[in-house]
């Protein structure tokens, strides 16, 4: 009964998405007051409805119901509640599911925070959301219903994909999917300027939070996958520019630089027709993200089950939208003016190298994905581009970037001198120079040209990132009050900068460490036997088995100790799961700020030994640490007192003269 | 303002190699062996081991080299396709037994019926690896001066072998 | 779980190219994975052929060709540098450059835009306008 509900609940939403695009576009078009406010109360309803089917969904996973065929592909009685709840994006049915359900509250909360656009300007914008909402819903009930039954039902489902059942992975496909969906806001905000015909200042302003939160989302999503990678695939890895990987990346990378981008066209009204481009191509790409993963088309460790008629349908959805959209870009473009004009050395200019590089980095990364793809239609046979060539495209990109991050906050707004950046840097360029040549000696002893770049370069970009507020306040404040009263008039967007730039640095340092003075030793270890890594001492305590909730596994015993003190004991096990019965490895890790140890089990061998992968992986947690200060600098960013002001303006009355600061609002938008 | 027009075109470029893509397979490794001469190969006879099998044994004639083992599903699923093709006598079909024990493999042949001139023991693989195997079943057409002119994936069906088998071996005996 | 049998360990530096070499190698059973991790048959078959002729003192350049002239590129995960790629290696190169050479140009345009003086009928819009705000 209830999957059919959820069926039913589906279909509404449907009707309601048809309802929230022809009526609002329609009403935008004939200027036509009563069609346009169609748009937010259909999106409401549609939301609620996509909640309804979701619930339903949920509910067939706890309820243990393998009459829903869906369930008994993807869960399993024995399987942790947890685990049955978070099975329900587990496969492809279902993240669909996911993805239309948190288009719905995207679009919900656009209907929330719009009271401040025109009305029809947002009616557009609920309109295009609502087209994209249209297919997503009409691909899951032609081709994936989620709702489809099995009879007779089986005994017991299939179980959830084991290398699914980790806590990263609940996290992480939501907030991957708040951010991929995300895009499709700024998107909408540029096609509905783009069938308006009005492109300014303004609608940067209106585009800028909603790209930052996406963009918030998706760092952390992809943060949250390569951290789960590396505790569940037991090999030390966390990166491996896996065709899907790179999917989630090159928005990310294009919604970075229509931050920036966004940013020129606030201030200066300048590069109008990139930014809509480029808040066109950063949805673009999550939309084909999507394809890749279910199409079949590449081969990847994170496809669902491939089907060629979804994949021609998400294809045929594909040319619809972006092909539309970027038809309708040719169209309108062309009549928007910009302004603004600026210096060879100026703030503008170096957000506009940041851009270039930025979208080059990931053209690059496309390319090199789909390249086999090209290779093979054309017939001219098969190859592989894997992690070589993407890391030897990639970096040299990221290097005159991370320079630019300290140079572009201090560069002055339409012109400034070389020679006054340089004299402000001085400093931050001989700090960082010196932390580049002494710091990896201090931590490893050695050093080598390219540590040293790298190393410089990520405290370059963090003492940059602080001088830059310092400097700030300076300017801000040039009759010296308390550095109190200083910090707190600093908008919060300022500091938002400031954090996330400092997140990028400590990747840097983060990725430049672990990656030049990570070790791993693979051997065989008797009962008993000990090892010497990075410092450490590893002892091999034996292993025994025992019995999980829906697995059998053989635990490891690994003592570690430094200079005859115990550290930790670390347990890797080897599971076999009942249902599914590829073996699974569970590193063992002892992490801390500054280096983890990492042990993993290998094979079985005779006696009782085992092989045993042991790594020492120095500043590996600073990987992560990284996008979670990008992260909160976005947050920062987000709720600046700017975006909140303009409602509150809106609702004074007329001729209101306020007096004095602003005061703090008690809710924020 | 074609340049508007840009990134319209690149994308509709890219929708048609797409659409190409979704009709071919990404897993499937093309052998680059394909118009080059079989590797050499000495191998023991799979039912008389004192017998040596060679690349000589292969000149002369237009011959199907068909790679199979008994833990192989899909190979049992194509055998009868290959004992149709035996009783036919259009061409020689030899085995190349690979990565499997010979006497569960001569049982094999026992039971089901054995369609091949004579089958290669490859039991360490090392063949294999020269022909560029990967999986089984894999068949390799080859003419008779040795060179190899095709190679087929997966487990032969009656319409691979209308379609492209045997067109092929009609026009190498003829060429 | 198979039995690994161990043979003669290597010494480390051969050791480190040989885990290095078998990371940019593509297992083509389990093709999501490398020549490193995989467990399949064809993998462990492939690592002791490598081991056998890194031991013999095989360059890697050998290794790799041994395994490309048997199963095409598709097993290198670095892809060969060769007319077909000449695309791929060279666009990001090239897609900066381009990027970088227009936005210099639209920086030049910007400025000789500038500087460039009025015509007349420009110079005439700008009279009527100085002279009707005057007039206020």
């Amino acid at each position: 009964m209830i999957p059919e509900i959820g069926q039913f609940a589906l279909g509404v939403a449907l009707c309601l998405a048809l309802v929230q695009t022809l009526v609002p576009l329609a009403g935008a078009q004939w200027s036509n007051p009563d069609w346009m406010a169609v748009a937010r109360p259909a999106a409401r309803g549609q939301f609620l409805f996509m909640v309804i089917a979701f619930a339903c969904l949920t509910y067939a996973f706890i309820s243990n119901d393998f009459s829903v065929l869906y369930v008994a592909e993807n869960s399993n009685s024995a399987l942790p509640l947890p685990y049955r709840m978070a099975a329900v994006w587990g496969g492809h049915e279902g993240s669909l599911l996911l993805w239309a359900l948190v288009l719905s509250a995207w679009t919900f909360a656009v209907t929330l925070c719009s009271r401040s656009l025109p009305s029809q300007f947002r009616a557009r914008v609920i309109a295009v959301m609502g087209l994209i909402s249209i297919g997503f819903i009409l691909f899951m009930l032609t081709t994936s219903n989620p709702f489809e039954r099995l009879f007779p039902a089986p005994a017991d489902g299939r179980d959830l994909n084991p290398l699914l059942q980790d806590p990263g992975l609940v996290i992480h496909p939501p907030m991957l999917y708040m951010g991929y969906v995300g895009m499709s806001v700024p998107f909408a905000f540029a096609i509905a300027a783009l069938l308006g015909g009005h492109l300014d200042a303004a609608w940067a302003r209106w585009s800028r939070p909603w790209v930052t939160a996406a963009w918030v989302f998706l760092t952390l999503g992809i943060m949250m996958g390569s951290w789960w990678a590396y505790h569940e695939l037991g090999w030390g890895g966390w990166w491996f520019w896996d065709p899907v990987e790179n999917a989630s990346f090159m928005p990310w990378l294009v919604g970075t630089a229509l931050i920036h981008s966004l940013a020129v066209t606030e201030k200066r009204a300048a590069f109008k027709n990139w930014t809509v481009l480029l808040a066109i191509l950063a949805f673009s790409l999550s939309l084909l993200g999507t394809f890749l993963v279910r199409s079949g088309v590449l081969v990847s460790v994170h496809a669902f089950a491939t089907d060629p008629a979804r994949g021609l349908f998400i294809l045929m959805f594909l040319t619809l939208v972006v092909g539309g959209s970027l038809l309708l870009y040719a169209w309108r473009a062309p009549k928007v003016r910009s302004g603004g004009s600026f210096e060879p050395v100026s703030r503008e200019t170096t957000l506009l190298i940041n851009n270039i590089l930025l979208v080059t980095a990931a053209a690059s990364i496309l390319l090199g994905t789909l390249y086999p793809i090209f290779l093979d239609a054309l017939g001219l046979g098969k190859i592989s581009v894997g992690a070589p060539y993407f890391a030897a495209v990639f970096v040299p990109l990221m290097v005159p970037l991370a320079f630019l991050i300290g140079v572009g906050p201090l560069a002055r707004w339409k012109q400034s001198r070389i020679g006054e950046l340089m004299h402000r840097l001085r400093f931050v360029l001989i700090a960082a120079i010196a932390a580049g040549v002494t710091l990896p000696l201090i931590v490893a002893g050695v050093n080598r040209v390219l540590i040293a770049v790298g190393i410089g370069l990520g405290t370059w970009v963090a003492i940059s990132s602080v001088m830059n507020l310092a400097a700030y306040l300076r300017r801000q404040t040039p009759h010296q009050p308390p550095i109190s009263k200083a910090l707190v008039k600093v908008p919060r967007a300022v500091y938002g900068m400031t954090l996330a730039h400092l997140g990028v640095g400590v990747f840097i340092v983060g990725v430049t460490f672990t990656s030049a003075f990570g070790v791993e030793h693979e051997l065989r270890m008797d009962p008993g036997a000990s090892a010497q890594l990075g410092g450490y001492q590893f002892q091999f305590l034996g292993a025994h088995e025992l019995e999980g909730p829906n697995y059998t596994a053989v635990r490891g015993r690994i003592e570690v100790t430094r200079d005859d003190k115990q550290i930790t004991i670390l347990h890797p096990e080897k599971r076999v799961y009942r249902v599914q019965t590829n073996p699974m490895t569970e590193a063992g890790i002892d992490s801390t700020m500054f280096r983890d140890l990492y042990v993993a089990l290998g094979e079985p061998l005779n006696g009782g030994a085992w092989g045993v992968r042991l790594y020492y992986k120095p500043f590996v947690q600073w990987l992560w640490l990284g996008p979670i200060l990008m992260a909160l600098g976005g947050v920062l960013a987000v709720s600046d007192r700017r975006y909140r002001a303009t409602a509150r303006q809106k609702a004074m009355p007329a001729g209101t003269i306020s007096r004095g600061p602003e005061p703090v609002p008690l809710t924020s938008r | 303002m074609i340049r508007y027009l840009l990134p319209a075109s690149v994308f509709m470029s890219l929708v048609v190699f797409l659409a190409i893509g979704l009709h071919r397979d990404p897993t499937l490794v093309p052998s680059p062996l394909i118009g080059k001469p079989a590797p050499d190969f000495r191998l023991p006879h799979l039912q008389e081991p004192t017998r040596m099998l060679t690349k000589s044994d292969l000149k002369g004639k237009v011959s199907l080299i068909n790679v199979w083992a008994t833990w192989c599903g899909a190979c049992y699923q194509e055998h009868p396709v290959l004992l149709a093709l035996a009783r036919s006598r259009q061409v020689s079909i030899y085995g190349l037994n690979w990565k499997d024990q010979r006497v569960p493999a001569m049982k094999w042949l026992e039971d089901y019926g054995n369609p091949y001139t004579a089958v290669a023991f490859d039991k360490s693989g090392k063949v294999g690896i020269d022909w560029g195997v990967y999986g089984a079943p894999e068949t390799f057409v080859v003419d008779r001066y040795g060179i190899i002119r095709y190679k087929y994936i997966g487990p032969l069906t009656v319409d691979i072998l209308k379609q492209t088998i045997l067109p092929l071996v009609d026009r190498l005996r003829d060429g | 779980m198979p039995l690994v049998i161990q043979s003669a360990p290597m010494a480390p530096a051969l050791a480190n190219r040989y885990h290095a070499l078998l990371e940019e190698l593509r297992c083509l059973v389990c093709q999501n994975e490398s020549l490193a991790e995989s467990n399949a048959a064809l993998a462990t078959d492939l690592r002791a052929e490598i081991r056998g002729m890194m031991k013999r003192g095989a360059s890697n350049e050998q290794i790799i060709n041994f395994l490309v002239v048997r199963y095409g590129d598709f097993i290198l995960y670095r892809p060969p540098f060769k007319p077909i790629t000449y695309l791929l290696w060279l666009a990001p190169f090239v897609l900066a450059a381009t990027g970088l050479t227009v936005l210099l140009y639209k920086i030049g345009q910007r400025a000789r835009r500038e500087e460039r003086p009025l015509s007349a009928q420009e110079q005439n819009q700008l009279r009527k306008l100085l002279c009707d705000g005057n007039k206020d």
